[in-house]
């Protein structure tokens, strides 16, 4: 018997909840098509059928749908309203399936099942036995998978909160630490998941920062509570899951006294960006001299532009330290 | 405590009518200029959307003018509207511009948090006046919209072109030197009889173009260029989906008391959007559909750059486009936008829709003669 192949691209929230998807769906007996990781076709492919006003990471999804397209059953692109009470993502999560149904052609049956944890997480189960019913009829069996689904993931997000990067763990990849000579430097960097670990898009940003002796501390590597604790400056809830978790994370990491220095990554046309980029350098600038910067992302991005920027940042920190032992310890 | 409030088109006059009810201080800021555009984009960061960029430059110009309280209302995502007041907030007093932000909104903290905002502005709560105001104040919206939707069908007939415009324009400057929603009733009233009374050409069939999209962008005429007046000039009766009234109504009062929501729209979107993601993007695809099923010839979307519910609703568009034989022009406006290009492409798109349906009246005469 052929087992059902549920396509799922490699892009937006696979950096975020594969573990969970993969164990779900092989439980239940389908076989997972991965879309390749990102590379030049597939972000050309992207912006060729995207609409152009569209941001980067939208525009990447729909190259991977296309890469994956005919080699597939089934997609499966979820309809992500909110992933936590009260909260939303971004309204391009919302009608993902619908743009990707309207603008692309000749497309296998999607996976559109609605996830919406805004009013209650129980929604979560009701979204399980939606998408568990493309492949089996029996209810236990669906509840099995996504309890196994479930412990997978949650061995993801120890890994993470151990201070291992989600792209490394996705990709199997194994670090051996590197000496540096000098000091190493302890970087966070604050950004979407899918613009942090999607080494094509970023153009290796992390591991250039890595190279130059940095520590890598991103958002998903903070633990929900110390993000609920300092998130509680704001005078009006953020109804963006990630707006929270940033600048919640942010503030964290003003607090720590080891952490040298701030990245923001954003996509260009990102909404939640634009303020949330904002609203954290503010609050940077305010309270503390610690060096921050913003970097765009966009399709036409040079990479050697973006090189200047880390490497200029990188110098700029060690300067400071440097500076620092040059002053005399006698006086 | 001066209180001031963002424009956004006739807004202020529903605003005006409040205030004045409920009797407190307040500056109209100048309305919608270059200069506030300016200012604002001066402050803001560069990737938000412009009705931010606008509000800002509206806040300091009536600081300027002595205000020191803005009211503003709010919104609980995901469009970034539901953010601005603390935006504004952290903007202003990172540039030294001291004001208090009044976010009008059933917040986090429940219902009574509303009530002390509101309490603060109005010192009393007075459930029977408040409850009056709020009538009288739906009122005038309601009739400041009926006002516009009036003009839309008498600028394309209008015999003596330029007339309608004429007319409108001194009601909204009048307007603004009357006080209370009862005047300001009247003013609406002297107006509308006033524009009744234009000789229009009643054998004219004009071509009907829908203006769907972000709400900002389609009911504010400086943002837009003044859309609906270019459009009425050229002969095109317009209708426009988003109006203050309905926004006052489906979006405000609606949130706070549970009414049942006209859902006409979302209806007509469901085989293309099935979800509400925020903004206005279910009403932008619904209503699209709903004017392809009226008979309109065709459809223009407006919204800023970067705009998060309207790209979605753009990607979806081109399927209904398909679907019901609908040309739809999407402007999309930020604070480069320049006025040239953008009325070339609005009369492109109306020669297009005049050569639509000359070529459909040939065919049925043609139809006609083969018989």
């Amino acid at each position: 018997m052929n087992t059902t192949k549920v396509g799922i691209p490699r892009a937006l929230f696979y950096y975020q909840y594969y573990p969970l998807w993969k164990t779900f769906f092989e439980e239940l007996g389908a076989e997972i098509v991965l879309s390749d990781r990102t590379t030049k076709t597939i972000m050309d492919e992207g912006s060729k059928t995207c609409i152009d006003e569209a941001c980067l990471p939208i525009k990447i999804f729909h190259g991977h749908v296309m890469n994956i397209k005919d080699k597939v059953d089934y997609l499966f692109i979820p309809r992500f309203t909110s992933v936590s009470k009260n909260e939303y993502i971004c309204p391009k999560f919302g009608g993902l399936p619908d743009m990707v149904r309207h603008t692309i052609k000749d497309l296998p049956p999607i996976i559109d099942t609605e996830v919406n944890l805004r009013k209650s997480g129980k929604n979560a189960l009701k979204a399980v036995y939606e998408v568990g019913s493309f492949f089996s009829k029996d209810q236990y069996k669906i509840k099995r998978a996504y309890k196994r689904a479930l412990e997978s993931y949650r061995e993801f997000r120890e890994k993470i909160k151990k201070g291992v990067l989600p792209c490394d763990i996705l990709d199997k990849k194994l670090r051996t630490v590197k000496k540096y000579d000098g000091r190493n430097l302890n970087i966070a960097v604050v950004g979407h998941g899918y613009n942090l670990y999607d080494r094509y898009a970023n153009m290796n940003m992390l591991d250039k920062l890595i190279d130059k002796g940095a520590e890598i501390i991103t958002v998903d590597m903070v633990d929900g509570e110390i993000i609920e604790k300092h998130v509680q400056v704001l005078p009006k809830r953020l109804f963006w899951n990630f707006g929270r978790k940033a600048v919640g994370s942010s503030l964290y990491f003003l607090d720590r006294e080891d952490i040298d220095g701030i990245i923001y990554l954003m996509a260009f046309g990102c909404g939640v960006d634009s303020f949330i980029s904002d609203l954290i350098e503010r609050k940077i600038r305010r309270n503390k001299d610690i060096p921050f910067i913003i970097l765009t992302l966009d399709e036409h991005t040079g990479e050697a532009g973006m090189d200047t920027r880390l490497e200029a940042f990188i110098d700029m920190i060690r300067w400071r330290y440097r500076n620092e032992d040059n002053v005399s310890a006698y006086g | 405590m001066k209180i001031t409030f963002p424009h956004m088109g006739n807004t202020y006059i529903v605003a005006k009518a409040l205030l004045d009810d409920v009797g407190v201080d307040y500056i109209i800021p100048p309305y919608n200029n270059k200069r506030a555009l300016e200012i604002g984009t001066k402050y803001a960061p560069e990737m938000v959307c412009l009705p931010l960029k606008i509000n800002l430059g509206n806040y300091i110009e009536a600081y300027e003018k002595g205000a020191d309280t803005i009211l503003i209302t709010g919104g609980r995502g995901p469009c970034r509207f539901g953010y601005y007041c603390e935006m504004s907030r952290e903007i202003l007093r990172d540039n030294g511009f001291n004001m208090d932000v009044i976010t009008l909104e059933v917040s986090q903290e429940g219902f009574n948090e509303l009530l002390r905002r509101i309490r603060r502005i109005t010192g009393e709560i007075n459930v029977k006046k408040i409850l009056k105001v709020i009538k009288n104040t739906t009122l005038v919206s309601k009739r400041v919209d009926e006002l516009e939707r009036l003009t839309y069908k008498l600028r394309p007939r209008e015999i003596k072109k330029g007339s309608t415009d004429k007319i409108y324009k001194e009601f909204q400057r009048k307007v603004k030197e009357v006080r209370g929603s009862s005047q300001i009733l009247k003013l609406i009233n002297n107006t509308k009889s006033r524009l009744i009374r234009l000789e229009i050409d009643r054998e004219f069939k004009p071509l009907k173009i829908g203006i769907v999209g972000e709400i900002y962008t389609t009911i504010d005429p400086f943002t837009n260029f003044h859309i609906e007046s270019i459009l009425g000039n050229m002969g095109v009766e317009v209708d426009r989906s988003n109006t203050v009234s309905g926004w006052i109504i489906e979006h405000m009062l609606k949130a706070i008391v549970p009414f049942k929501k006209d859902i006409r729209y979302k209806e007509a979107a469901k085989p293309y959007l099935g979800a509400m993601i925020g903004g206005h993007a279910q009403e932008t695809i619904g209503n699209t559909v709903l004017y392809a099923k009226d008979g309109y010839d065709g459809v223009v979307q407006i919204y800023p750059l970067t705009c998060m519910p309207e790209i979605v609703a753009e990607s979806i568009l081109p399927a209904i486009e398909r679907d019901y034989n609908i040309p739809v022009l999407t402007l999309i406006i930020d604070e480069m936008t320049g006025e040239a290009g953008y009325l070339t492409r609005i009369e492109a798109f109306v020669d297009l829709l005049n050569r639509r349906r000359e070529r459909v009246e040939i065919g049925q005469n043609f139809a006609l003669s083969g018989n």
